[in-house]
């Protein structure tokens, strides 16, 4: 009995290290603006410069923009193929796993050679229609977790008989999706949603190479520009993802969740 | 005049055909059940009827309308499923006011409707449970409120009570039996339990692989089944083959000796034929003039509380009988030589196939 407690031990401790001394050095090195004493002023600097502001609450709003607009393409698939064409669930799964093989990058200069301002759509032309290509690349980045977390969630739903049963009491396939489907895969789709959050605050490649002023490429500048700065940037970064966790742990528990798995 | 009509229906899925050509007529206010065994067609000419399967050839029309190209949602038919299928993110009373919301109704019809409904399936305390604070019972009791809720012209329920024990099955079949007499709303019930088809039904249809096999009331059915198989799956029987003596008079022989059947046997002189003969239509003591009386020996003797279940031999074939349990008579013993007393209108002539 005492042997194997003492390994478990051991390794839970050496993953404890991993993490947590390269997050303690960061914080500990953050808090060392001043020589000779601890102080908080490097998250003073950070929090006091307007561009944190306005490049968090760039990426912030996209991060929303990419879960509504995630949210409105996975759910009604994942219902549909498991509702209709449950032969199409591989070759989906597949797709949904590429961003996960292809580099953003790649996806970029896709992005770029095909909708570059002397192209048939010129998306990148104005900042606005950028965004939008923007936030249909990070849908795309999000697909792999949203997709799984929808369809993991509509698993534990009989999709098939609710549908039926609506259908027979008259509903529209729109209404059935908003009031069946939707409320009864909320939890999936919150934590889907955060983990979404999560990626788009932190996310850089599409962000820089479409220039667009958002958080990623603002932790880039400041960390090739500052020395303490840039410490205490990726505390408060790491701080947001998990905020985001937290709250995924808050909203399964919520009672919705208890009457799903029923 | 019709309610529910069903003309040469037929579907098919690939080369397999699962329902053919299936044809009924059901009236206004009946309550008619499909009976059969596993993977006969039961379920797939229910959700034809509800929409949810198209049809590969035939006709439906309810209430006078032609509804087979209709989507379910334009039929207005009440369906009820084995699982219940209560939407999991609403209370009971959230669950039956749903049909009353998609129909639009105002806010405070929908109150007082989802309470009649409540009160009529015996829940009304229950209108904030979710459906996982429920038992199966009182689940099937919301989904059957659901249903009704809307007013349809057609309830459906596919096996209904099957998910549930025993008890609750009994006592639940017997309610719903009730509401649909009071509410006289047309009825179409799935089960293969022929106890609950029995004792619900106005009429019975007996399918086996995708065919009717009969269609009658329960005392119909149950006495005078019409082949082979229904009289083997309804109930227990005795089959008995038999020989055609003269078979406009009803003669037959059964093991050597003779008999009567009731009725005229379509098969002809000299040939082989099956009889069916229920065990409770057979008597140990004399009845009278007019009965057959066979001789044979006795082989087998079950106690089974209520009825003793006594096996007969007769030359080849062998009958089996139940007689009431009496405590001032002791059930007879094997060996015996007993004669045996059934009417010729309860030996029944089988058809072929
Ligand atoms: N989607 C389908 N594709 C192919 N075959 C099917 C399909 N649905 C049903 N079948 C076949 O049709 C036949 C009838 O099925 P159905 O579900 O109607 O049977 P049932 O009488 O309701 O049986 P049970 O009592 O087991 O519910 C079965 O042989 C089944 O395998
Ligand atoms: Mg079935």
């Amino acid at each position: 009995m005492k042997r194997p407690r003492f390994g478990a031990w051991l390794a839970f401790a050496v993953g404890v290290a991993y993490f947590a001394i390269p997050l303690i050095g960061t914080v500990e090195f953050s808090l060392r603006i001043r020589r000779g004493t601890y102080s908080l002023d490097a998250y003073g600097n950070v929090l006091s410069d307007p561009a944190f502001w306005n490049t968090f609450g760039f990426s912030a709003s996209a991060a929303v923009a990419t879960i509504v607009a995630g949210t409105l393409l996975v759910v009604p698939t994942a219902y549909w193929i498991r509702l209709r064409l449950p032969g199409l669930r591989p070759y989906v799964e597949f797709i949904t796993l590429m961003p996960l093989i292809i580099p953003a990058i790649v996806l970029v200069f896709g992005y770029l050679r095909l909708y570059n301002s002397s192209s048939w759509l010129p998306m990148t032309g104005a900042p606005w229609s950028t965004d939008v290509l923007m936030v249909a690349g990070y849908v795309v980045l999000a697909l792999p977790y949203l997709y799984r977390a929808v369809d993991t969630g509509m698993r534990s739903i009989d999709v098939r008989s609710l549908t039926e049963a609506a259908e027979s009491l008259g509903a529209a396939r729109s209404t059935i999706l908003f009031r069946v489907i939707f409320p009864n895969v909320r939890t999936a789709v919150l934590s889907g949603a955060f983990l979404t959050f999560a990626i788009v605050i932190g996310e850089f490649t599409l962000a820089s190479l479409l220039d667009r002023p958002a958080f990623g490429p603002y932790l880039q500048l400041v960390g090739a520009n500052r020395a303490y700065e840039p410490s205490a940037l990726a505390f408060i970064a790491f701080a947001v993802t998990w905020a985001c966790m937290g709250l995924i742990q808050l909203f399964a528990r919520d009672p919705a969740a208890r009457s799903v798995k029923v | 005049m019709s309610f529910l009509a069903i003309e040469h229906l037929t579907k098919s899925y690939g080369s397999n055909q699962v329902v053919q050509r299936f044809d009924l007529d059901v009236k206004a206010g009946e309550f008619v059940t499909f009976l059969g065994p596993s993977g006969c067609g039961k379920t797939t000419t229910l959700r034809m009827i509800a929409g949810f399967e198209t049809a590969t050839s035939g006709a439906i029309r309810i209430a006078g309308r032609d509804v087979t190209h209709l989507p379910p949602n334009a039929r207005d038919v009440g369906m009820v499923f084995q699982n219940y299928a209560l939407f999991p993110n609403m209370t009971a009373a959230g669950n039956v006011a749903f049909g009353l919301k998609v129909a639009k109704k105002r806010a405070a019809d929908i109150k007082a409707r989802v309470a009649e409904m409540l009160d009529l399936v015996k829940l009304p305390g229950l209108a904030d449970r979710y459906p996982y604070q429920m038992s199966g019972g009182q689940q099937q009791r919301v989904a059957l409120a659901r249903a009704l809720a809307t007013s349809p012209k057609l309830l459906l329920l596919d096996e209904p009570l099957s998910a549930l024990d025993a008890k609750v099955r009994v006592a639940l079949r017997d309610e719903l039996k009730a509401l649909q007499r009071d509410l006289g709303i047309t009825t179409v019930f799935v089960t293969h339990d022929q106890e609950e088809a029995l004792s619900m039904s106005d009429r019975i249809v007996v399918m086996s692989e995708g065919r009717i096999e009969q269609l009658g009331t329960p005392f119909e059915i149950y006495n005078r089944p019409r082949t082979r198989f229904v009289a083997s799956f309804i109930g227990t029987l005795n089959i008995i083959e038999a020989k055609v003596v003269d078979a406009r008079a009803g003669a037959i022989r059964i093991g050597g000796q003779d008999a009567r059947v009731g009725r005229q046997v379509s098969v002809a002189d000299g040939a082989d034929c099956t009889v069916a003969l229920r065990p409770e239509a057979v008597s140990l003591q004399d009845p009278g003039d007019g009965c057959n009386r066979i001789g044979g020996t006795i082989q087998d003797v079950s106690f089974l509380g209520a009825v003793v279940r006594i096996k007969v031999g007769v030359g080849q074939a062998r009958i089996m009988l139940d007689r009431f349990n009496s405590p001032g008579l002791p059930p007879p013993s094997p060996g015996e030589r007993v004669t045996l007393h059934f009417s010729p209108d309860d030996l029944v002539p089988l058809d072929a196939a």
